[in-house]
């Protein structure tokens, strides 16, 4: 089934034109509202709303045992989320940045992501951990890593990242229900940068799978979050050259929708894939081994990468050198296509 | 634990001084430093939000409130010591010889901005919170390795104490006894979390007794009990008596951050009783005969020249080169690093 259609039927009747910080915040309220066990922690989430307004309005509306300003601290606020989780919670915790999360990475790596295993199921984490990620706004520094393959090589979570509003309250609610720990990767650069219809109340984005954005049949731009604009550009771009491109947003970076990937490819024969995180180490490599796994044989060309350097990100003045651009993705499109 | 550690100070909000012994130690020499230097972080820091407004820097932490504790502090360090400073102590850096056109790169997205000048010990601005402390630490314990008496001082907020790293940096100060003296800015708010909700404890100092710290409260905006206090701390590191705690009860006077709105979160009254600490320097300077006004007038003129011609140098500095982003990972830059700049370069037509 289509998905557009798919999406159709899950509609309830009324809608509302969000950004994707707001549809975030919707869908944190639609949960506060479902369900009494849910309870947000984070450092300025109360009071003030977040940095980026994201909790906005939640703390007056569900108090403050709720709605959580917890004291400044990423290995707390996620090392009591365990044990809240574990003791019939469900914690929503936000790292303020990504890049604040390597206090906490402890935490997720030795506990969060084992303490099912190592009980046997006795013990589960259900909780999300939110971070805002990537480059692009100008902020200083560290506020603009990227850091997913940290997450996705970690067994034992999972990691999602919407580049829609529509995706980003569905993801959310279906990460906030999971059984299991989700990281919820937020692009910062997406935030506002685009308004689309959402519908109130409840509904999920399943988790594990992407999205077919655009049809095409020369070449696969595999993407997600804050480079799915930029692999569109590139699409459009390469378009009066006469290459079609077929553009798949991931949104669940682990587990993979290793369908999604190896029908577009076998098809297409070509695939390019963009993101801003370091090449070495990337999720790039999984999806290249992924391919590999699945659609050898069909491989026209080489894979390309289209990634952040392997460079520390960069102070803002030279950020935009660092992400990957639209000329850059141009550039690999037409090695593939000319391979 | 309030009583244990009432808030010291050796001048009132007036500029009286109250403590007989302390007004003989201070003579025109330290009076016209502190003023001198708090009157040009000020401008400095004032010029910084104007300019993040016109677009012509990035988001911008305005320190205007600390510039007593900044000043008073790095002033009882020798040229050979150490500092440690957070994103918002660049009164700090820059009292102690920071310079003033890189410290308006740093906030303009550039890391030429985190280059110290020749000869001056001074940290990065530490942007994640807390992770300074360990640093300051070590970097003491080498000093006293070494032999030297040099020391390290190391800057933080009230809400970086709720980190890991501010009690792991304690600790080893501790068990090591290494020369360092935190400084900690108690401005009563990390971002919109006020202190009553960052800790349960009363005071920051007495998080010192646990790791058997001598440990102080202190007036953050009287200058004079800031810097004889750090000047103590100071002295005993370098004579071998390891590390201070020192907590400076300050204000920040306004935004976290110039993207940042603190209507949302401090009731509009906080802070009103507050007496700016260079008012405060100033009605001293006019009880105490210190007040010249042709030195002031002059100073303010330089000065203000100083922070004009700064900004012209930053905005007139060579633009970022591409380069940099590859050119300092590594001394000695690995085979595929040189090809992916290799690569970029000839995309941009400049290989
Ligand atoms: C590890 C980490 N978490 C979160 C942040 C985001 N952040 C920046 S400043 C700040 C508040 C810091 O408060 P405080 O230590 O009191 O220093 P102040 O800003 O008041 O000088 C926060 C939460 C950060 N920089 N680093």
């Amino acid at each position: 089934m289509d998905v557009k259609m798919e999406r159709k039927a899950e509609q309830t009747n009324s809608t509302q034109v969000l950004t994707m910080v707001q549809a975030i915040n919707d869908g944190l309220k639609t949960m506060l509202e479902e369900d009494d066990t849910t309870i947000l922690l984070g450092e300025d989430i109360g009071k003030n709303g977040g940095v980026f307004r994201a909790t906005e309005g939640l703390q007056e509306q569900f108090g403050e045992d709720r709605v959580v300003d917890t004291p400044l601290s990423e290995s707390g606020i996620v090392g009591t989320s365990v044990g809240l989780a574990v003791n019939g919670f469900k914690p929503v915790a936000e790292m303020q940045f990504m890049g604040f999360i390597y206090p906490a990475y402890d935490q997720i790596m030795t506990h969060v992501s084992r303490l099912r295993m190592k009980t046997m199921g006795h013990y589960s984490v259900p909780m999300v951990i939110r971070a805002p990620y990537g480059a692009g706004i100008r902020a200083p520094e560290i506020h603009s890593d990227s850091a997913e393959a940290l997450f996705t090589h970690m067994p034992g979570i999972k990691v999602v990242c919407p580049s829609t509003p529509y995706d980003a309250k569905g993801l959310l609610i279906a990460a906030i229900e999971d059984p299991d720990p989700v990281l919820f990767m937020e692009p910062m650069r997406s935030y506002r940068a685009q308004r689309e219809e959402v519908p109130e109340g409840k509904y999920t984005v399943e988790i594990g799978k992407g999205e077919k954005l655009q049809e095409g049949t020369d070449v696969t731009l595999i993407a997600w979050g804050a480079m799915i604009p930029v692999a569109k550009q590139a699409a459009k771009q390469v378009e009066q050259k006469e290459i079609s491109c077929e553009i798949l947003d991931l949104k669940t970076l682990y587990p993979l929708d290793r369908d999604l990937i190896a029908e577009s490819v076998q098809k297409t024969g070509r695939a390019i894939i963009i993101h801003e995180a370091h090449a070495t180490g990337g999720l790039g490599n999984d999806l290249i081994s992924e391919i590999n796994d699945t659609s050898f044989l069909y491989l026209r060309s080489p894979i390309e990468r289209v990634t952040g350097f392997d460079v520390p990100v960069p102070f803002f003045a030279l950020e935009d050198h660092y992400l990957p651009t639209p000329q850059r993705v141009l550039q690999s499109i037409e090695k593939a296509v000319h391979f | 634990m309030e009583e244990q550690f009432p808030i010291q100070k050796v001048m009132d909000d007036q500029g009286n001084i109250t403590d007989e012994k302390t007004l003989q130690q201070i003579d025109e020499e330290l009076v016209k430093k502190a003023y001198y230097h708090m009157k040009r972080i000020r401008l400095f820091d004032r010029k910084a939000i104007s300019l993040q407004r016109q677009g012509r820097i990035g988001t911008y932490p305005p320190f205007e409130g600390q510039e007593a504790s900044q000043v008073g502090s790095v002033l009882a360090l020798g040229t050979d010591d150490w500092v440690f400073p957070t994103y918002r102590d660049h009164g700090a850096t820059l009292t102690f010889g920071a310079d003033m056109v890189r410290t308006f790169l740093y906030w303009n997205g550039r890391a030429e901005g985190c280059v110290p000048p020749e000869g001056k010990n001074i940290f990065p601005a530490a942007v994640p919170i807390a992770t300074q402390i360990p640093h300051a630490v070590g970097t003491a314990w080498a000093e006293k390795r070494k032999g030297t008496q040099n020391v390290t001082l190391c800057y933080f907020g009230d809400g970086a104490t709720s980190e890991g790293d501010f009690h792991e940096g304690l600790n080893f100060a501790s068990v090591f006894q290494t020369p360092t003296i935190f400084f900690n800015q108690n401005n009563r708010y990390a971002i919109s979390v006020p202190i009553e909700k960052q800790m349960h404890s009363k005071t920051i100092a007495q998080k010192g007794l646990a790791y058997d710290l001598p440990s102080v409260r202190i007036d953050g905006n009287d200058i004079f009990s800031v810097y004889f206090e750090t000047k103590k701390a100071v002295e005993r590191a370098r004579n071998g008596g390891g590390p201070t705690l020192i907590e400076a009860v300050t204000w920040r006077t306004g935004a976290h951050t110039t993207a940042d709105d603190p209507t949302k979160y401090r009731p509009e009254e906080q802070g009103k009783d507050v007496v700016n600490p260079l008012d405060r320097l100033e009605h001293f300077m006019k009880n105490y005969s210190y007040w010249y006004d042709a030195w002031i007038d002059q100073i303010e003129h330089e000065l203000t020249e100083e922070v004009e011609a700064a900004v012209e140098a930053m905005e007139h500095f060579p633009q970022p080169d591409p380069s940099d982003l590859f050119d300092h990972v590594f001394a000695n830059p690995p085979e595929q690093l040189s090809e992916q700049k290799q690569s970029y370069l000839e995309l941009l037509g400049r290989g």
